[in-house]
């Protein structure tokens, strides 16, 4: 209903969008958090919404646009009552993604990316939902729905065709299983709530037990914890609001690993004390956990946990009755952006921008989160050290290698009989991990996501630690009837969909990169093209403005070096074919006009086959 | 710069050169005479390093093995526009590598949009062109993008060909930052990222841009036009015609900017 607004939209959505800016309070800092609970009430967010929005925070309308086009869950134009987004990691094309999602847009009449005419339905692709255990898996509307079957699609199909709200959608499809295969110290710690923040005695006894501990970050970077802690410590707060900040990084979107979800479902209480450990040592009275989109789910669940903390007072005012010690924490959801998962284009994210990795120094452990000293920290470190609390640094430093102590959480997917979460003290062999879920006659090992290592069987005596292989926590394993040229080219895809922009050498080199790799899957490539490849690949290394784009080559490499056959086998051309195919460019014309006869084609063998010269014995007449 | 021994200085390729504390490698090094290549950097901007043109080596070194022979440990590589110059240090600029990859990236930049330059009021003056003929770039050796842009007209003084941008922001930095107007903002992300004006019709005739503002008159190529003027310079007398790009350094040469 229309009521005339001088901004263009209706009391109703006006209505909407005020209560949501007074929730935040109208600041700006806030914007994410303020973008996503306005589309959860209005659908979409229209021209005249991102108006009223900037107009409420007193900002730039760009500006304020500029966010809403950076994340992939955030839509500036109508996608329908139902959003379908299929998780699209090599270990869901492996379980027959691919035809599953054809199937369900053509039962309704759709292709991937539009939406449709009556605007009921869209369907599109999605980098790894963090579900490789139990995949196919997709969101709708952006809750995840696991272990996608040809029957559970025509069931879904039909439940949008009704329109029956996902409320009323059978609650098995939502369930996500933790499917923990292998406890070590972390997950089979079962402490209770305050166990540790009553085993705290000073600030500085902690940190000393972090350090002596020689806990590393989980991430993947593995930086010593204790010493992040301590620069931050020693850090001093600036400007108008002095303070010190500590981060959970929960924007697990390294495709194949899911560890954090886990965790964050199975032992939330044990992050939220890393947290609040963290802040004693620090001095920190506020915390963020910076949870990515695809968890959605996981808020109320969360934000229940924190409620109970808060009733036990394990957070808020003199914690455990000791004054001065005040902190809380809050949960700012991410909106479909695995760049967020480096830790200052977190906080730039958090800080309502564009999550653009900013440049360093500063670190964020001086200038951080709105600029005062901020430790970003790992879901899976920050449950670590809870752990160290209560167990002392000696014990922990007994587990696990000289240069890595403790365990590692991995998270296991693709060719083996139970994937899950394993656990195990860091210097476990590739080779035992591959034992122990059941994988047979595999051909190679992703580890550390699309990012890392690939692994050829030659080096399966490798070892999961700081000093060998170090990683995030994802695992993904391919048998010898996998492609790993099919696999290394899903991963420049993923690296397409998710650079940044910032810099040339990433936007740029992401996508020819990934062009390069169509044209050789294609049969169009040579030499020359893996020539160009190479090239593309170093200046990623060199140039790249952060992490993303400087690894975002690794795949193609390790696979070129380790798995040549794979490629060999598509190198058809010898000398040179370019990358523009007449023929195709022609595609549309065909599609609008809806010839398909060798007249409408471009390509020498169609118009040979016309005149009829040319043709092989056997082809159709 | 003269204050005899206290001042400090780093090695760019075999010169020495001077540097203030804050400044960085890019500005102690055009402010000397020595010109690094660069796109988005301008010296009345704080620097934010995306177009990377200016990325140096630091600091390689050279170590002998057991058998005698010599090997290069490569230096890290840095955007020099936002990396603190510092004291002694050893910066290479001018070496294949590096010369290789601003070309490459030249090239890059040459693909991913429209950049025809014959019908380009901005040839001649314009920095991709003339940092692409410096650099010996003969071709844009990718294939194209032919990514659809348009063109923007709705402002009475200014015109938009996006066809040309480079997303250095350097539109979006003078005008936040000198303008105090924020009329341009990037959207969209990765090979989606675009430039976007300041109203709800995106068109730039509904923001409050003037032809007098920082932001209509730093494109470093051809996008942001001025209505009503055009190829004003004959061939051979436009700015690069009468001497290459690198022979300009203390043209831009900084103020002492905070990174």
């Amino acid at each position: 209903m229309r009521t005339g607004n001088s901004n263009g939209i209706g009391a109703d959505e006006a209505g909407v969008i005020e209560a949501v800016l007074s929730r935040h309070g109208h600041d700006a800092t806030r914007l994410m958090q303020i973008l996503r609970e306005v589309q959860e009430g209005l659908g979409w967010l229209s021209p005249p919404v991102l108006t009223a929005i900037a107009h409420g925070l007193k900002q730039p309308r760009a500006q304020v646009e500029g966010v809403a086009g950076f994340y992939h869950f955030f839509h500036t134009r109508q996608l329908g009552q139902y959003r379908v987004l299929w998780s699209d990691n090599i270990t869901d094309r492996m379980l027959g993604n691919v035809d599953l999602m054809a199937r369900m847009c053509k039962k309704l009449w759709l292709k991937p990316g539009d939406v449709s005419e009556d605007a009921l339905v869209s369907i599109d692709t999605t980098s790894c939902t963090g579900m490789g255990d139990q995949g196919p898996a997709m969101l709708v509307n952006y809750r995840p729905v696991t272990r996608m079957t040809p029957e559970r699609v025509d069931k879904i199909v039909d439940l949008i065709r009704h329109k029956v709200p996902l409320d009323q959608w059978p609650a098995e499809y939502f369930q996500v299983e933790d499917n923990i295969r292998r406890k070590d110290a972390l997950l089979s710690a079962a402490l209770a709530p305050g166990d540790a923040l009553r085993a705290l005695r000073s600030p500085q006894e902690m940190l000393e037990a972090v350090k002596a501990s020689g806990l590393r970050g989980r991430g993947g970077a593995g930086f010593s914890t204790g010493q992040k802690w301590e620069f931050c410590r020693n850090a001093v707060g600036t400007g108008d609001a002095p303070a010190h900040y500590v981060v959970c990084n929960a924007d697990e979107g390294e495709p194949g690993t899911f560890k954090d979800r886990v965790l964050l479902s199975a032992c939330p209480d044990l992050v939220f004390e890393g947290m609040t450990i963290a802040a004693y040592v620090i001095g920190a009275r506020k915390g963020l956990v910076y949870l990515r989109g695809e968890y959605r789910y996981l808020l109320e669940p969360l934000n229940a946990v924190l409620e109970s903390r808060r009733a036990a007072n394990l957070l808020g005012k003199s914690i455990l009755g000791q004054i001065g010690f005040d902190f809380d924490i809050e949960i700012h959801l991410g909106a479909g952006a695995y760049v967020c998962g480096e830790e200052t284009a977190l906080l730039e994210s958090l800080e309502g921008k564009r999550g653009v990795p900013r440049k360093r120094p500063p670190f964020p452990v001086t200038s951080g989160y709105l600029g005062q000293p901020t430790a970003v920290n790992n879901v899976e470190t920050l449950a670590s050290a809870a752990l160290i609390a209560v167990k002392g640094a000696a014990w922990y430093k007994g587990i696990g290698t000289a240069k890595s102590s403790g365990t590692k959480l991995l998270s296991i997917s693709g060719d083996c009989e139970r994937p899950g979460i394993y656990e195990y003290p860091y210097g476990v062999t590739v080779a035992q991990v591959l034992a122990d879920c059941g994988a047979r006659d595999t051909q190679a090992c992703q580890i550390a996501g699309a990012s890392g290592l690939c692994v050829a069987p030659a080096e399966f005596g490798r070892r999961i630690a700081f000093e060998d292989i170090p990683t995030g926590g994802s695992f993904m394993i391919f048998n010898n009837s996998r492609d790993m040229f099919e696999v290394a080219r899903n991963f420049t895809h993923f690296f397409v969909h998710e650079s940044c922009g910032f810099c040339t050498p990433c936007r740029v080199g992401t996508t020819l990169l990934g062009n390069a790799m169509d044209k050789i899957s294609e049969g169009h490539g040579g030499e020359y093209d893996i020539n160009d490849v190479w090239r593309i690949i170093r200046t990623l290394k060199t140039a790249s403005h952060c992490g993303l784009g400087q690894t975002a080559g690794n795949c193609v490499a390790d696979t070129l070096q380790k798995f040549r056959p794979s490629y060999e086998l598509r190198l058809n051309v010898h000398d040179f074919e370019p990358a523009f195919d007449l023929d195709k460019a022609l595609s549309k014309m065909r599609e609008v006009t809806g010839r398909d006869d060798p007249g409408a084609h471009f390509h020498i063998a169609h118009r040979k086959s016309k005149s009829g010269i040319g043709t092989k014995m056997g082809d159709p007449t | 710069m003269s204050n005899g021994q206290d001042t400090k200085t780093f090695f760019l390729d075999d010169d020495e050169i001077p540097f203030e504390e804050g400044q960085t490698i890019i500005q102690a090094a055009l402010t000397a005479g020595k010109y690094i290549p660069h796109l988005c950097y301008h010296p009345e901007f704080k620097p934010h390093g995306s177009c990377k043109l200016c990325t140096v080596r630091i600091d390689s070194r050279t170590v002998a093995t057991e058998d005698g022979q010599t090997v290069k440990i490569p230096g890290r590589a840095a955007a020099s526009c936002t990396t603190p110059a510092q004291a002694g240090q050893h910066v290479e600029s001018e070496v294949p590598e590096l010369l290789d990859l601003r070309r490459t990236l030249v090239q890059m930049l040459l693909v991913e949009g429209n950049h025809y330059c014959p019908s380009c009021e901005k040839s001649g003056k314009c920095m991709l062109q003339g940092l692409a003929y410096d650099l010996g770039v003969m071709s844009p050796h990718f294939p194209q993008y032919f990514s659809k842009r348009e063109v923007d007209a709705t402002h009475p003084d200014i015109l938009l060909d996006f066809n040309r941008c480079i997303l250095c922001e350097l539109c979006v930095r003078a005008s936040a930052e000198v303008d105090k107007k924020g009329v341009f903002s990037l959207s969209g992300r990765g090979n989606t990222k675009h430039l976007i004006c300041n109203s709800e019709s995106g068109e730039l005739g509904d923001t409050n841009l003037a032809a007098t503002d920082k932001a209509a008159n730093v494109c470093p190529v051809g996008v942001i036009l001025h209505k009503r003027h055009g190829f004003e310079v004959p061939y051979g007398q436009r700015r690069f015609d009468t001497a290459p790009i690198s022979d300009n350094a203390v043209q831009y040469a900084p103020v002492k900017e905070q990174v």
